[in-house]
């Protein structure tokens, strides 16, 4: 846990990419879920924001 | 010494183009190759995305090209997003897309397991399998409305007497609980055997020493299974279920021919959703909006998906 955080703060690939990929996940998984329609409402947004951060991060150093 | 082609066409070269050619470096050369391919990619994929992209913020319908374009903001994304209709497609593509990736996957590996132990016949059975992957999906929607015919369908006669139910009492494409459930039935009978050659590459690509090792050392079928078997086949069954998982996401004609999206909308699918706000509607800003939710959303998973699918190849 502290070797992921402090991947975090040294702005890291490995740590950044896994947090963007639970942004994705999460925003596929409110896109598709049958019980909120407020999180069907704000899925696009949060799957951009992990998209666009997923990008990014992949340029980081490892 | 023979004379080759290259040696001809070197020769009829005009002087002045020969003398030009000489003169460029490697990378140019290498530049002049790939210059129409990169041409192509940026006229055929990359301009239409960044124009769908653009026609996403408009109110642009293709059926009056000459109307005035308007530019609307977010609000074909808002009323994508808070339309319960699209919400519904959504949960309709999440049915599908999670029942036939898991039936496709344990029936296709079920049977490349089976096939991998070359039994006499064995190749006869993989021709045989493989032939519902060889049909126009197209013809496979067709006659699958015939064999879900409740009075002469095959499909409703082998239920009922599998289950004593009577064969007219149900409409597999008529029934609003069974209709998710009749394409799922189609398009993994139509895609398991595609799942199945992938596992098949990946079982019979496995050394058998590995397995004569694990022998030596007592190792059961069981535990060959899950430590051998698997681990080396995993990212054969990940490819496979990249490669079905963008289709299915995008499924569109089979569907189409089954079932037309119905009854009311329980099989409309996104793609079903799309063209017809896009075709039939002809709303093309608010479709191209709905189409970069579409795309965002499978860049995203298949970002996520390349880089498990590396992180497995490099164990």
């Amino acid at each position: 846990m502290i070797a992921f955080l402090s991947g975090l703060v040294r702005l890291r690939r490995g740590p950044w990419e896994a947090v963007a990929s639970v942004v994705i996940g999460a925003g596929v998984v409110m896109l598709m879920q049958p019980w909120a329609f407020w999180a069907f409402s704000w899925s696009f947004a949060v799957t951009l924001t992990g998209t666009v951060l997923f990008v990014i991060v992949s340029h980081f150093p490892e | 010494m023979s004379d080759t082609a290259i040696d001809r066409i070197a020769r009829r070269t005009p002087p002045h183009i020969a003398r030009r050619v000489r003169g460029l470096s490697d990378r140019a050369i290498a530049w002049i190759f790939i210059t129409p391919t990169i041409l192509l990619l940026l006229a055929v994929n990359i301009f239409p995305l960044i124009w769908t992209v653009w026609l996403s913020f408009t109110n642009y319908r293709a059926n009056r090209p000459g109307a005035e374009v308007q530019w609307v903001g977010l609000q074909n994304y808002q009323r994508i997003l808070g339309n319960p209709e699209t919400w519904q497609s959504m949960q309709a593509t999440a049915h599908f897309l999670l029942w036939t990736l898991a039936l496709q996957v344990a029936i296709g590996f079920a049977l490349a397991w089976l096939i991998n132990a070359r039994f006499r016949g064995s190749d006869l059975w993989t021709t045989i399998i493989v032939l519902p992957m060889m049909l126009s999906p197209a013809v496979v929607g067709n006659f699958w409305t015939f064999l879900y015919q409740p009075q002469i369908g095959i499909f409703n006669s082998v239920v009922a007497f599998l289950t004593g139910a009577d064969p007219a009492g149900f409409s597999m494409i008529g029934d609003v609980r069974l209709a998710p459930w009749a394409i799922v039935i189609v398009d993994t009978w139509m895609w398991t055997p595609f799942v199945m050659l992938i596992c098949l590459a990946g079982l019979r690509s496995i050394p058998p020493s590995i397995y004569e090792a694990a022998e030596c050392d007592r190792a059961s079928k069981w535990r060959q299974f899950w430590t051998i078997t698997l681990p080396m086949v995993l990212p054969f069954l990940m490819l496979a279920v990249l490669f079905r998982g963008i289709e299915n996401f995008k499924m569109f004609d089979l569907v189409v021919q089954l079932t037309g999206g119905g009854p009311g909308s329980t099989t409309e699918l996104t793609s079903i959703n799309l063209k017809r706000e896009a075709f039939e509607k002809w709303r093309t800003g608010f479709a191209s909006a709905y189409a970069v939710i579409l795309f965002v959303t499978v860049f995203g998973l298949a970002s996520i998906y390349v880089k498990a699918l590396n992180r497995v190849k490099a164990r």
